[in-house]
């Protein structure tokens, strides 16, 4: 109650100097566009914070937040727009330039040099700074001047951390203070935190946000991304969704609840780009009993039939990969059971699992999908060498035949079976590694993020495959974060939270608002 | 990323190698008369011949991304071993052959278990190998070279069949076998697959433990071949033998081509630098260069192979 009274007249306040034209904005973003190969990652972004704020950025997987902030700390130039921080225009196209002129982001994952101390790695590449020597003698380190300074920064944040401790030994949440620390040491105006919740207990977050509300109390402006709603409504004065690379709206906290949050960020509707379902399944190929692995997920029960596509729903980190990598024997479960057709199975290695019929395309193509220095041919039959054996030989005839017949098959945009894949665009990637899988002939596939860095046109073949897939009688597992493709495209729909199973839904009950609902449950 | 087109015979940079090596071969032809005589290629034939057989197999190694620093010791141990054998009027022939081919087995499959079931890096672990195999071939010897070998085992490294020196003809069938063993069967795309992309090879059902045990099983096979045939050259079983060899082998790899990182390399580009090896040193010998300073023209040389070849992957990429 008190919250919002106060965000109440803080409202009025800001009206006011509005009115009188005291704007009070730090940053402001207008019309900024950027595309990659005529893909338009961000289209016409409005963005707005004002001097000690916390405005919390919200979106799907895929709505352009990434793409945003990289642009606002130069990592990638935008195509058109404006950017205005501290009432100049402003363009970096330098890392380092963006810090030094008060802008200041803490990572999704923590960047630290674990053997140095917490006073080194804050006052890392500036040493000089601190040295308090001039000329010659500046490249001097001086560790008192540091420790003394890190020691002040710490006391600045309330936090009780030692400037001499080596980064080693601190926990995920310290680390990320001494972080924090290091943004505010480079004076910044302006903190962006990308997930900063992400490692840490929640213990640890309620000393975060303490020193949220105190570095806004400062007059710092913090730029807030996270995907927990209950985070969200916690600490953030305004919200902005994104959408699809547009912006959606600005609202603030007090304006919103979780339906309304969600609304705006999922409101789009399904087009035509979905083929229709079969619905006329087969017999069950595959069925997990209380699977569970310790940190990832546990309690997981499943069943996918012949020609079903089963759809797992699910916020980034909520143990959807993780299950992949159990059933295709990347990673080995604590406890539970995997049946395939009926039959219970130990599947300890990749090449069990796709001797046992189950295939797996991984959401990261470029670690787990290809082997950049090979052609498309000696990729896409790399799961299946076996089969194009002469004596002690490869047949690399019937190679040639298979790969041409596959390419023709996937549509893969290619000038030929020699080509590097390397070469190849993101979406012909992601068609060489499926039907690298689909030659290994499985019964069960996993598809995990099919779609992922791939374009539009590309989407709809990917689908159309998926769909044959099924009706070819395999049994489909399709891992994603879009809500959309999950909803055009399952049969069933399991939705996960925290590695946990929280409602596996049919496709008629299945709405956007639904699955979010027990996405962040 | 939009598409581009690789013509798969880039001549230049994909054959830089070759044409460095073709250039100087003429340019030596046309300076030292005595370069270009049969004699001399025979020469030069026989002196590259061990280097290369260690070549072919780090090259294999080298391509699923590991190293293998333990070859020189491994060729100790093998003719050592060999040697113990060859005495005259003791066994046949054979014996010597197999129980040296046998020593460089077990060592190069030691190599193989204890890089893939410790998860050690191959440098550290054959890093030691080198060590305890240079041990094991002064134990076995008692420090002493090994003489009074039987004539038929000196064949090996000093006959001639129609007047070429055996050591090239197991040369060439050893070369025929490497480059058939990693352009034609499964196990040679499976180490291209190794070494590009570890975790995606392992992903893709192959075992990558069987394929790296193969490797370094390989490549110590080849070390006993070479070992053999410089026991045989030398008609003693030297423990000191072979010391340094594991880096020209190495060299010789790489100025062919193949990448430290893994996922390239080919048979014919090792064969090349080893033959490039070869050639400098001898030319040097014939314009009577002193070997200190072959030794830098020949570091030199590894390096501008390497920047010559990183250029031109830049320039095509």
């Amino acid at each position: 109650m008190e919250k919002r009274l106060w965000l109440i007249l803080k409202g009025y306040a800001k009206a006011f100097f509005e009115k009188h034209g005291m704007s009070d904005s730090i940053l402001t973003v207008t019309n900024l566009s950027k595309s990659f190969s005529g893909v338009k990652a961000l289209d016409n972004i409005q963005f707005d914070l004002k001097r000690g704020e916390v405005h919390a950025l919200m979106g799907e997987n895929g709505a352009g937040k990434s793409t945003f902030m990289k642009t606002l700390i130069g990592l990638l130039t935008p195509d058109s727009g404006e950017i205005t921080f501290k009432g100049q225009n402003y363009k970096h196209t330098n890392v380092s330039k963006t810090l030094r002129s008060g802008i200041s982001m803490i990572h999704q994952e923590i960047l630290i040099i674990p053997e140095l101390t917490v006073a080194q790695n804050i006052f890392l590449g500036r040493e000089k700074e601190v040295s308090g020597k001039s000329g010659l003698f500046s490249g001097w380190l001086n560790d008192f001047n540091m420790n003394q300074q890190a020691g002040e920064l710490m006391e600045k944040l309330g936090v009780n951390i030692a400037p001499e401790a080596k980064m080693k030994h601190l926990s995920v949440a310290q680390m990320q203070m001494v972080e924090i620390a290091k943004a505010i040491s480079n004076n910044a105006k302006v903190v962006i935190m990308d997930e900063p919740t992400s490692a840490i207990s929640d213990k640890e977050v309620a000393t975060l946000f303490s020193i949220i509300r105190s570095l806004r109390e400062s007059g710092v402006s913090i730029i807030y991304i996270s995907h927990k709603m209950d985070e969200i409504f916690e600490i953030s004065d305004r919200i902005t969704v994104f959408r699809d690379g547009k912006y959606i709206g600005t609202k603030t906290a007090v304006e919103l609840d979780k339906n309304s949050l969600i609304a705006m960020m999922v409101g789009r509707e399904i087009d035509q780009m979905f083929p229709e379902s079969a619905n006329d399944f087969g017999e069950e190929l595959l069925a997990v009993k209380d699977l569970s692995r310790k940190g990832a997920f546990s309690n997981i029960s499943f069943q996918v039939k012949a020609g079903e596509v089963l759809g797992i729903a699910g916020l980034m980190g909520a143990g959807r990969t993780e299950i992949a990598r159990v059933i295709f024997g990347l990673d080995k479960p604590d406890s539970g059971e995997i049946y395939v057709s009926g039959e219970k199975k130990q599947i300890d290695s990749p090449l069990n699992a796709l001797r046992q019929g189950v295939g797996y395309v991984s959401e990261d193509r470029k670690a787990l999908g290809f082997i950049p220095q090979m052609s498309v041919k000696d990729n896409i039959t790399l799961a299946s060498l076996p089969k194009h054996k002469n004596g002690l030989f490869i047949n690399e005839e019937s190679e040639l035949y298979t790969t041409d017949q596959m390419i023709a098959d996937l549509k893969i945009k290619t000038s030929g079976a020699e080509q590097k894949v390397i070469n190849l665009s993101g979406g012909n990637q992601q068609k060489v590694v499926i039907g690298k899988v689909l030659l290994a002939s499985p019964n069960i596939i996993i598809l995990d993020e099919p779609t992922r860095g791939v374009d539009v046109g590309a989407k709809f073949e990917i689908y159309k495959l998926i769909r044959k897939l099924a009706e070819s009688g395999i049994a489909v597992i399709m891992i994603s974060s879009e809500l959309p493709e999950i909803l055009g495209m399952s049969d069933r729909i399991l939705v996960l939270s925290k590695g946990k199973q929280t409602a596996l839904l049919s496709k008629k009950e299945a709405t956007q608002e639904l699955i979010m609902k027990y996405a962040v449950a | 990323m939009e598409i581009r087109v690789n013509p798969p015979y880039n001549s230049l940079t994909r054959y830089g190698i070759f044409f460095a090596f073709l250039l100087i071969c003429i340019v030596l032809a046309f300076s030292t008369p005595r370069f270009f005589t049969v004699s001399n290629l025979m020469i030069i034939g026989t002196q590259v011949s061990i280097n290369a057989l260690l070549a072919f197999g780090v090259t294999f190694v080298i391509i699923t991304g590991g190293i293998d620093l333990s070859l020189g010791s491994m060729v100790a141990v093998t003719g050592v071993v060999a040697a113990m054998f060859a005495h005259p009027d003791t066994y046949p022939l054979a014996v010597p052959i197999l129980a040296g081919l046998g020593a460089g087995l077990v060592l190069g499959g030691f190599n193989g278990l204890v890089i893939t079931k410790s998860k050690v890096p191959p440098f550290i672990v054959t890093l030691g190998t080198m060590t305890i195999g240079r041990g094991l071939a002064l134990i076995l010897s008692k420090g002493r070279p090994i003489s009074n070998l039987s004539d038929s085992f000196n064949f090996i490294g000093g006959g001639n069949i129609l007047g070429i020196p055996f050591p090239i003809i197991i040369l060439v069938l050893a070369f025929a076998v490497c480059a058939v063993i990693l352009n034609k069967t499964i196990l040679g795309r499976y180490m291209y697959a190794v070494g590009g992309n570890e975790p995606a090879a392992r992903a893709s059902g192959i075992h990558v433990t069987k394929v790296k045990m193969w490797v370094y099983t390989i490549c110590g096979l080849l070390s006993a071949l070479g070992g053999i045939l410089l026991t045989s050259r030398i008609t003693t079983g030297q423990p000191n033998a072979g010391a340094g060899f594991e880096l020209d082998a190495i060299a010789a790899a790489i100025i062919g081509g193949t990448s430290t990182s893994g996922g390239t390399g080919t048979m014919t580009g090792t064969l090349i630098g080893a033959l490039l090896i070869g050639v400098i040193s001898n030319s040097l010998d014939l314009l009577n260069v002193t070997s200190y300073y072959q030794q830098v023209v020949m570091g030199v040389i590894i390096i501008g192979a390497v920047v010559l070849d990183s250029a031109g992957k830049k320039g095509r990429e």
